[in-house]
């Protein structure tokens, strides 16, 4: 591993060093919300998925839903957490439009998951360790719609009570990069496990940063809150102007107040929302609407032997049961459906030949086109059947890149396209031997040439593939035309 | 006909199922007593007559199909906590003034699934929050019973004093009610009527508008013990829509009406003889072991020490949860919307104008016991506190199988006396909030009358789901008393 240096912010007085952790907000996986049963949907007519529970009717109470739950503790359990048998929901108690109780239902002193870790990558691919503090179930809000009328808000209920987790961190983070590299880690996780779909533009992963900045080796810092950054460029955005902030101000001898803060993405900025004074007393208490929680241990085993292969694990299985690179390894584990695809249509075939394939021509095409590796117009079995006539030498892996090309444009099977179009390469000798005969006759110079300067046989090989279109197997021609000039 | 609205209902059911008279007969004697009564009473906030003779018909059309449930044709009351599809629910507040609930409350839904009829919606403390009915924004009730020689109106107690002088003065065969830290068993008291708070999870509370989460149970107001378990064992249900609510089997309760009680061990709690009890009240309690000893039953003293911080704690859990619970009132969706210039303004005109004086007193210490800060010293503490409540009675019934205590410590009051004085008002739940806390079921039943002719009421509490029992303790002490509390009509 290489010696990384360390992030610095460059002050007047000398380097800071940033301290970072993270609050990630991922919407469950899941068709209904954590205490109503309504549905969850992105998209919808606004308040069209709303039940009388959701909109704080009177005497309407909350259930848990089961399947929520159980994606909580999937998650705690991907994370290497601790999963809490018995966690308590309280109620945080505010007044706003879209929070139709005048409460949020959370999970405040006993949590579901307990204490984690996440091994996460860097680009570099050296690696690092954030520890998990806890995972919490609460509600979502609903949205405030400001700008539908000049003097009025609107309110949507329909995200009001779909369950998010909560994922705390604790502050291990040192870098922008580093903070961007756990987000894009644990989404990946999350997407792995199935209990969040990781979609950041439609705000389903989002994320609150603690930033805090020190002198290398002093204390702990006050710590501001970045509220709701949704990119992971953002995040670092976010991070680098909030730490700059910081700087400045302690090195102009002030201090910093602990408060949350806003990012404004368009001007890259972050601002006040409120400080620790005005901050609110949210009154969290048991919410007496709600038993304690408590999980069946054997339930819990259930769900751990269900687990998928998680990211760490496939990335060594890919090395070694199919001899990758790290670096293809690295691509195809980025997403499971891409890793699957891969394993299907590496079934019996030259492996590195697939990955290829996956990883460079598909992948780029994909990636084009902003499609997902289970949304391939080309199934994996048409990969297979492409590698597998490179394999036979039925075509050159020339004109397999053509062939490719093709079947991207959906002009059907590898084979079909092969035969319909006549790229069958020529390992005929009699065929290609009067090819190199011809071609020796009418060049009687050159021929004699190569024999003092054999890399001259290049312009033989082009002429012949030349002749016949490409198609000309280039280990057969190779051999014909050392025989026929002598070499 | 109005001597029909004079039956039990077990009464009443036999004369419907022997066709003596029809459930609309049966309503239509108590749509006119109603009309006649409630101008003096003010029980009902809201008679729905159309509604109750409509539902009368079907149900007297189902019992000539051979399709009777268990209270088919039973003419009853239902306290405005409960929301009623289609009907007003407003538990007695403004802010609700004018809130017409699309969906039903299990408790009620229950009612109806085994035949009964609604007469109307019946009146209220704001949100359940009194006793002696007078925080309803829609006036006091009167209590039907008056002192002898005396034209001052008294309180029927709260906060189902709707529920309780509505059952007392024959406008209903039986009510539906909630008790939070006594609002069941001190009305029932205050109007020689039987009243039973179920252990707490037996009554589904989905439906029903939310005082004390944690507190609140259903349970009926009726003439009589039997009344009470027939309405019971209705109303009680496990209920997926309500997390609180117990999946465990409803016997019929009715079943243990008349059972014999030899040789149950009945607890005496020397910690409910407070200072200042009326020495009537003391009498009634010893008349009361009496009756339970010449039935076979063996009387125990048992201790229940925590019982004087149940109060205080009480008026901490409470209001902390009440505080919570009453957020969702804030003129955005439903009921009372006040303008203003901004959130903040809307917010405040609107639960100003919409929640009543001690509405307000409660949210507001309850907001002040969970406030950070105070959550250790006033919640947390008082959470404590409810832990020893329930340990004492778990101690004590490791000994006996019930206790007997009075309901409350005073017979019923003039209606504007203790208005003035919460903490006097609050001394009214003194026996009966342990069993809230505790979780247990308490059933009070009348034993008598003082010396200016008010019923008194006696309280029998229980192991956790051992309402069966009481009943046959309570039928016990009915048969004993030989009281037959009925008011001189005033009105």
């Amino acid at each position: 591993m290489t010696t990384r240096a360390p992030f610095r912010i460059q002050g007047r007085t000398g380097e800071w060093e940033v301290v970072l952790g993270l609050e990630v907000h991922a919407q469950v996986a899941s068709k209904a919300k954590l205490f109503s049963g309504a549905g969850v949907g992105f998209g919808a007519e606004p308040n069209s998925q709303v039940s009388l529970i959701d909109a704080g009717f009177p005497g309407m109470l909350p259930v848990i839903n089961r399947h929520c739950v159980e994606q909580a503790v999937r998650a705690g359990l991907g994370l290497r957490a601790k999963i809490n048998l018995t966690s308590h929901f309280d109620r945080k108690n505010y007044f706003y439009p879209d929070l139709p109780q005048g409460y949020q239902i959370s999970q405040f002193k006993d949590p579901i998951v307990g204490e984690g870790v996440l091994t996460v990558e860097r680009n570099d691919g050296s690696t690092f360790e954030v520890r998990i503090e806890r995972i919490h179930l609460e509600q979502d809000a609903g949205k405030s719609l400001h700008d539908m009328d000049p003097n009025l808000t609107y309110v949507d209920l329909n995200r009001a009570g779909v369950a998010l987790m909560e994922i705390v961190s604790h502050p291990d983070m040192r870098s922008p990069e580093d903070a961007a590299a756990y987000v894009k880690t644990l989404r990946q996780l999350v997407r792995y496990l199935g209990v969040c779909d990781g979609d950041m533009e439609k705000g389903n992963l989002r994320a609150d940063v603690n930033v805090s900045v020190r002198k290398p080796g002093a204390p702990l810092g006050t710590r501001c809150e970045i509220k709701n950054v949704n990119s992971m460029r953002f995040i670092q955005a976010a991070i680098v102007y909030e730490a700059t902030r910081q700087v400045e101000i302690l090195e102009d001898g002030g201090s910093i107040d602990q408060e949350t803060r806003l990012f404004d993405s368009h001007k890259v900025e972050t601002r006040s929302m409120r400080s620790k004074e005005d901050a609110h007393d949210y009154r969290y208490f048991p919410d007496p609407d709600l038993l304690p929680l408590v999980l069946d241990p054997a339930w819990v085993k259930d769900i751990e032997a269900s687990l998928p292969e998680l990211p760490d694990a496939k990335r060594a299985r890919l090395q070694s049961q199919y001899g990758l690179s790290a670096y293809d390894a690295g691509v195809l584990i980025a997403d499971a459906a891409r890793a699957d695809y891969f394993e299907a249509a590496a079934k019996g075939r030259d492996a590195k030949l697939v990955a290829n394939y996956v990883c460079n021509e598909l992948l780029s095409k994909l990636s084009a086109q902003d499609l997902e590796f289970d949304q391939s117009p080309i199934p994996a079995e048409d990969i297979a059947g492409l590698v597998s006539l490179i394999e036979t030498s039925v075509i050159s892996s020339k004109i397999a890149k053509a062939v490719f090309e093709r079947m991207w444009a959906g002009e059907g099977k590898p084979a079909e396209i092969v035969e319909r179009e006549g790229l069958t390469q020529v390992s005929d000798v009699g065929a290609l031997e009067s090819a190199i005969d011809a071609l020796i006759a009418a060049n009687p110079d050159k021929a004699a040439a190569v024999k003092d300067k054999p890399q001259a046989i290049g312009w033989f090989v082009g002429q012949v593939m030349k002749a016949t279109g490409g198609k000309a197997n280039p280990a057969a021609l190779n051999d014909l035309l050392k025989a026929k000039l002598g070499l | 006909m109005s001597d029909l609205t004079q039956l039990t209902l077990k009464g009443a059911l036999e004369g419907l199922s022997a066709g003596t008279f029809s459930s609309h007969e049966l309503t239509e004697a108590f749509v006119a007593a109603i009309e006649a009564a409630n101008p003096a009473l003010n029980a009902y906030v809201l008679a729905t007559p159309e509604k109750a003779l409509a539902a009368a018909k079907a149900s007297d059309a189902r019992r000539a199909k051979g399709e009777a449930g268990p209270l088919e044709g039973a003419p009853l009351g239902i306290k405005d906590l409960f929301c009623t599809e289609g009907v007003r629910t407003t538990a007695g507040s403004k802010i609700l003034g004018s809130f017409v609930p699309p969906y039903e409350s299990t408790v009620t839904a229950n009612l109806w699934r085994d035949g009964a009829v609604m007469l109307g919606k019946l009146n209220m403390d704001e949100f359940a929050m009194g006793s002696s009915n007078e925080t309803s924004y829609f006036g006091p009730v009167a209590n039907p019973w008056r002192a002898k020689n005396s034209n001052q109106t008294l309180t029927p107690g709260g906060s189902s004093g709707g529920s309780a002088s509505a059952v007392a003065a024959d406008l209903c065969l039986a009510a539906t009610a909630s008790d939070t830290g006594g609002s069941i068993r001190q009305p029932a008291a205050f109007t020689g009527t039987v009243g039973i708070k179920p252990t707490y999870g037996r009554c589904s509370r989905f439906g029903m508008v939310a005082f004390a989460s944690s507190l609140d149970q259903a349970g009926p107001i009726a003439k009589t013990v039997e009344d009470a378990a027939l309405m019971l064992t209705s109303m009680a249900s496990h209920d997926a829509k309500d997390s609180t609510s117990l999946d465990i089997e409803i016997p019929d309760f009715a079943s243990f009406v008349g059972a014999s009680v030899k040789g149950m061990k009945i607890g005496v709690p020397e910690d409910y003889r407070i200072d200042g009890l009326p020495a009537e009240i003391a009498k009634l309690w010893d008349e009361g072991v009496a009756w339970l000893k010449a039935a076979g039953c063996e009387i125990k003293s048992v201790r229940l020490p925590h019982t004087r911080y149940a109060l205080p704690a009480y008026y901490i859990i409470a209001p902390a949860e009440a505080s919570s619970n009453l957020a969702r009132y804030d003129g955005m969706r439903f009921g009372l919307r006040e303008d203003g210039g901004s959130l903040s303004e809307v917010y405040e005109a609107s639960r100003a104008s919409g929640f009543g004086p001690e509405v307000k007193r409660r949210i507001l210490i309850g907001a002040y016991v969970l406030s950070a800060g105070y959550y250790d010293a006033y919640y947390v503490r008082a959470l404590k506190v409810r832990r020893r409540i329930a340990e004492d009675f778990t101690q004590a019934f490791a000994d006996v199988d019930a206790i007997l205590t009075p309901t409350t410590p005073s017979a019923a009051f003039p209606v504007g006396e203790k208005q003035s004085d919460p903490v006097a008002m609050y001394l009214n739940d003194i026996f009966t909030v342990t069993t809230n806390l505790a979780g247990l079921p308490g059933l009070s039943l009348p034993g008598g009358v003082d010396q200016r002719g008010l019923p008194l009421g006696l309280q029998l509490i229980g192991r956790p789901l051992e309402e069966g029992r009481l009943f046959s303790l309570a039928s016990v002490m009915e048969k004993a008393s030989d009281f037959r509390p009925r008011p001189e009509r005033w009105w």
